[in-house]
């Protein structure tokens, strides 16, 4: 059993009136003779990673210290312990978290890649922040990591989750999506709704380029890991309103490959467009790499 | 379409800041450990491509130290690689170099043991964190490392794969993948198995009995 569209595992939940997460263990067991707490127990260490990379570095005594990027999760921190946020409080702890999870990246730290590296803050930013102001379980928060994990490989097989290959939407756009679904799940949402929310989310981040400057996992991709986050929250909201992707998430997925595929290189990880060509990514550049030599 | 477990998606757990610059590097540093054994000296890192232009900025060369020293791409003493090297009194230089029409984030090791024996081991870190082993010492040969594999080094004679086989077969070891590199007829080979299955110190044992293997090794997957 292999669910090789969202059509498919669609149906499948439909049919069998189960969740994402549901058909995506059995999935899992068919595919790789895993027992239902074997696939948890290692869920389970994806996340304390998760939880990590967001508190050692919103609660370590240092500023972390990236080559570009550094202290920005704690500066968020700081306003939204101080001043109501604008954006509200589970939006601001989302974005910092994520800019956390990034900062640990920057820094040699332990991540989970969620699909990869450069979109690993997205994930623990929504599952932590919703944990906190929606008191959400351990066993949610797993259910919504599979969902998310569901939503992933149905991209991996139809489209890409690589910048390389398909420029930023194909990392945070992916990530977002997954975020929408896994967050959908958590507050209870049905399986059309998680797919509509994933639908929604990689379609408003459709288009973005892999530019990192230096060619580091550090900037623009940090805030964009933050862009991404707030984008599977809004969406999520929207789909859990019972608004519906105009566009199926299938349809959406291919879309999105296609994309990729007219992007030009130098808009795909290259770090030979962008802001990465800009005169002061170039400066960024030339300084990082002129104190090693 | 390829296959993927939700694990491929959410995972793994790795070392940033680069799939494919950290977690892979320290991955071919580890599998160069594997494949050598215990007892390095030295190693000259040769970086090509990618690797040689951004390897500072991704911990590349501590990702492939790290690997050197044993430690898998999940763990967090790869930020310290080049103070535990030293405390190893492990020797280690990288260097730009042109490999070549290879894949851009490339590395040849160049390693020396403490029996002064030398090994030459190049890999590519193809993305994702996957890698391929593409040549040890003079032999080309192109595996993942993502099964258990069996490296032997034997002389170019009927008969030995025949051997090496049957002998997998009595101890019930499927072979998945089976590639068979030499220099010339006659000459050292070099045979890298994939099996679904683990291969006992027993079944290694049996086939070291063979004159002409001179060596068998048994490399994990990762």
């Amino acid at each position: 059993m292999e669910f090789k569209t969202g059509a498919e595992l669609l149906d499948f939940c439909e049919k069998q009136g189960c969740a994402i997460y549901q058909a995506i263990v059995l999935q899992e067991k068919t595919m790789y003779e895993k027992k239902d707490v074997e696939i948890y127990e290692q869920m389970k260490i994806n996340l304390k990673v998760m939880r990590d990379s967001v508190k050692n570095v919103l609660e370590g005594k240092e500023v972390s210290r990236g080559q570009i990027i550094g202290g920005e999760a704690k500066k968020l921190r700081k306003r939204y312990k101080t001043e109501i946020p604008v954006c509200g409080m589970t939006m601001a702890k989302a974005i910092s978290y994520a800019l956390a999870t990034m900062e640990t990246n920057a820094t040699m730290g332990k991540i989970v890649a969620a699909p990869t590296a450069g979109s690993c803050g997205i994930l623990p930013a929504i599952l932590l922040s919703i944990e906190n102001t929606h008191q959400i379980s351990e066993q949610l928060l797993l259910n919504g990591l599979l969902t998310a994990g569901a939503i992933g490989t149905i991209i991996a097989k139809n489209a890409t989750l690589s910048g390389a290959e398909g420029g930023c939407q194909a990392e945070v756009g992916s990530a977002s999506a997954m975020g929408a679904a896994a967050i959908i799940e958590m507050m209870g949402g049905t399986p059309k709704q998680a797919l509509d929310g994933a639908a929604i989310a990689l379609k408003n981040l459709m288009g973005l380029i892999c530019d990192p400057i230096a060619g580091l996992v550090e900037a623009p991709c940090s805030k964009r890991n933050a862009i991404g986050t707030a984008n599977a929250l809004i969406s999520a909201e929207m789909a859990l309103a019972g608004i519906e992707s105009v566009i199926p998430f299938d349809e959406v997925v291919d879309a999105m490959f296609q994309v990729g595929r007219m992007m030009p290189c130098t808009l795909r990880e290259t770090a030979e467009g962008g802001v990465a060509a800009t005169p002061t990514g170039k400066q960024i550049k030339q300084q990082i790499f002129q104190k090693h030599l | 379409m390829g296959q993927y477990s939700v694990f491929d998606i959410v995972g793994p757990v790795m070392i940033g800041p680069s799939s494919s610059h950290t977690a892979g590097a320290a991955r071919l540093g580890y599998m160069a450990k594997k494949i050598v054994g215990n007892g390095i000296q030295e190693v000259y890192f040769y970086l090509h491509g990618s690797f040689a232009k951004t390897y500072n900025g991704h911990g590349t060369d501590k990702a492939l130290l790290a690997g050197v020293m044993g430690y898998l791409p999940d763990d967090e003493r790869i930020r310290d690689a080049f103070s535990l090297a030293k405390k190893q009194g492990l020797l280690y230089h990288f260097m730009e170099a042109d490999l070549g029409d290879v894949h851009p984030n490339t590395v040849k090791m160049k390693i020396i043991m403490d029996t002064g024996e030398e090994w030459e081991i190049t890999g590519s870190s193809i993305g994702a964190g996957k890698i391929k082993i593409i040549k040890i010492n003079t032999m080309e040969v192109d595996f993942a490392g993502e099964y258990t594999t069996l490296i032997t080094y034997h002389i170019d004679r009927p008969g030995i794969i025949a051997t090496l086989t049957a002998i997998l077969a009595k101890y019930k070891i499927n072979i998945a993948f089976m590639k068979l590199f030499r220099e010339k007829k006659g000459s050292k080979a070099i045979l890298i198995l994939e099996t679904d299955e683990h291969i006992e110190k027993e079944a290694v044992k049996e086939i070291l009995q063979n004159k002409d293997i001179e060596i068998a090794k048994v490399i994990e997957p990762i």
